[in-house]
């Protein structure tokens, strides 16, 4: 099932800059989808769009079946959000924040599901604290509880973890798993591309207000990645350079990487072996890796 | 209509009070009891009754008129920019909530302030002037409006305000102004013609007229009068907070 439907969705500004071209995506329910972009993107204005805080200048966006703008009350609800920003009331405690969140969306109290919310996002011992005493961290975890606070079935998450620790960066996607695992939609966007490909089910790369691919993420990396090899030369000196020079090497110190795509040339690393030992170039060891996502998002910006 | 909403904003906003008691509460108390001992009892004492109202009492409706309409503008005002200041906006803008029901939030809980204020202030005043309210409902009803069209206001204050220093400009350089030459101190008789007129063309002369004759029956405009202009004012804001949320002015891009 369709969770949020985007459909030609453009957003221009007064001086005439367009934040967003004719946008269109499809987000299903239960998916962790990657939003990536380099700044500027467009990814932000994405989501404040669909959460209310940007008007469309153009075409229509559905979440659960309903208009965000006719029927903004049943979106609204549906929709949990973390913005980049650490926004918050610095006088009030945790609890009451969080429990503020919940009331502005309508619920009624509900102290058993916000202290499990707290215990989940190690909170819980720091309830009666006023936010202001928070270290960054805490503060970051405070966005996610009131983001959650009204039992959300989708979640926006706008680059959550920047400026968190690498453990606490861990716990929080320990939670977003969880939150998966429950069958929240999730729609992240982040800088560090290891967490979307390590988490996402779908990645989506938009550029210059445009998406210029939505795969699958283990499609993407079998289709779009490339392999190296790197071996490790026993006498570095002694290789003729010229005699490779039909395959795709970089030369580092003692090392030979080869680039090369098993699509488009499947017998490269069979021509390549046949090529060394033709040469009688001896080596110690072997080494095999595939692009990461991050280097496959590179060249995705660079490209398009 | 997301009663649970308003009500969470309405909350939100009156813990504000309690919190800042000394801002919110004694500090208005204060120095409106410093004009009553001062004009009232001091100076006032050497003061002629003005349309035979002892001069101590003569003051009460326009001082209070001051405290409400500042404390209305004062409140509304920081209520909905300190959530802009913070970035906390967003949360509001994203809640599944009509502008309807964040205004009814916002101003509803200024204006119960202001209005907890003016009677703390009305009571505070019986312990130095001799006072007197001849109308009651029509007192309290003036109360309420007026709390309500300054609120919409200082709401509207608050959504333009790019810094804090501009919350303080209209209240200081406006409103004050306006009070003290609306009468606050003096019947409008006692100016000469021209400035008479002057006078009525501002518009809390209407406020402090109206006010006044729910205490003491006694006018410098014609009730009705006072009242079309609280209706003026009162609609005014509302439409101006109504093309606030249509176009998004500075709230949403």
């Amino acid at each position: 099932m369709v969770m949020i439907s985007i459909s030609n969705v453009s957003k221009s500004y007064k001086g005439g800059f367009e934040a967003l071209k004719k946008v269109n995506l499809r987000i299903q329910q239960g998916e962790l989808f990657a939003l990536l972009g380099p700044n500027g993107a467009g990814k932000t204005t994405l989501i404040s769009i669909i959460c209310g805080l940007s008007r469309a200048t153009s075409g229509a966006i559905q979440v659960g079946g309903f208009d965000i703008v006719s029927d903004y009350r049943q979106t609204r609800q549906l929709i949990g959000l973390v913005p980049q920003e650490i926004s918050l009331s610095i006088f009030e405690t945790v609890w009451d924040a969080v429990s503020f969140t919940r009331g502005l969306f309508g619920c009624s109290p509900n102290p058993d599901y916000i202290e499990r919310l707290l215990k989940d996002l190690a909170l819980w011992d720091k309830k009666d604290n006023l936010l202001m005493t928070l270290s960054g961290g805490m503060k970051r975890r405070v966005m996610i509880a009131k983001a959650l606070s009204h039992e959300p079935k989708v979640l926006f998450l706008d680059e959550p973890t920047a400026g968190v620790d690498v453990e606490l960066r861990q716990e929080m996607w320990k939670v977003v798993h969880r939150l998966r695992e429950s069958g929240v939609t999730i729609i992240l966007t982040t800088h560090y591309i290891e967490e979307a490909e390590d988490m996402a089910d779908r990645i989506g790369v938009i550029h210059h207000g445009e998406i210029i691919l939505v795969e699958e993420k283990d499609k993407l990396m079998k289709n779009l990645g490339t392999k190296q090899i790197e071996i490790c030369l026993q006498e570095p000196d002694t290789v003729d350079v010229e005699a490779f020079k039909d395959f795709e090497l970089k030369f580092d110190k003692s090392e030979m990487i080869l680039t090369y795509d098993p699509r488009e040339k499947p017998t490269e690393v069979e021509d390549f072996f046949a090529k060394l030992t033709q040469q009688g170039i001896s080596y110690t060891d072997v080494k095999s890796r595939h692009s990461s996502l991050e280097e496959i998002f590179v060249k995705l910006v660079r490209d398009a | 209509m997301n009663f649970l909403a308003v009500k969470t904003i309405f909350l939100f906003e009156m813990s504000r009070m309690w919190r800042t008691f000394g801002q919110s509460i004694a500090s208005p108390i204060i120095s409106t009891s410093l004009y009553f001992i001062v004009f009232g009892s001091a100076i006032g004492s050497r003061i002629s009754e003005i349309d035979g109202i002892n001069y101590g009492a003569f003051i009460v409706p326009g001082l209070l008129m001051l405290s409400v309409l500042t404390q209305s503008i004062s409140n509304a005002s920081f209520g909905i920019y300190f959530p802009q200041f913070t970035g906390t906006i967003y949360e509001i803008m994203s809640a599944p909530i009509s502008y309807v029901e964040i205004v009814l939030g916002f101003v509803g809980a200024a204006a119960c302030k202001s209005m907890i204020l003016g009677i703390l202030i009305l009571i505070t005043a019986a312990f130095f002037v001799p006072l007197q309210v001849d109308h009651p409902m029509a007192m309290l009803a003036f109360l309420l409006l007026t709390a309500v069209t300054f609120s919409l206001f200082g709401f509207v204050i608050g959504i333009w305000a790019d810094k804090f220093e501009k919350l303080q400009v209209i209240p200081i350089l406006v409103i004050t102004p306006l009070t003290f030459l609306g009468g606050s101190f003096y019947s409008l008789d006692m100016l000469p013609p021209f400035w008479q007129k002057v006078s009525l063309l501002n518009p809390v002369v209407y406020l402090i007229s109206g006010f006044r004759w729910s205490f003491y029956s006694k006018a410098d405009v014609g009730v009705g009068v006072s009242l079309i202009m609280i209706a003026l004012l009162l609609s005014s804001c509302m439409l101006f907070i109504r093309w606030i949320f249509k176009t998004g002015y500075r709230i949403r891009s």
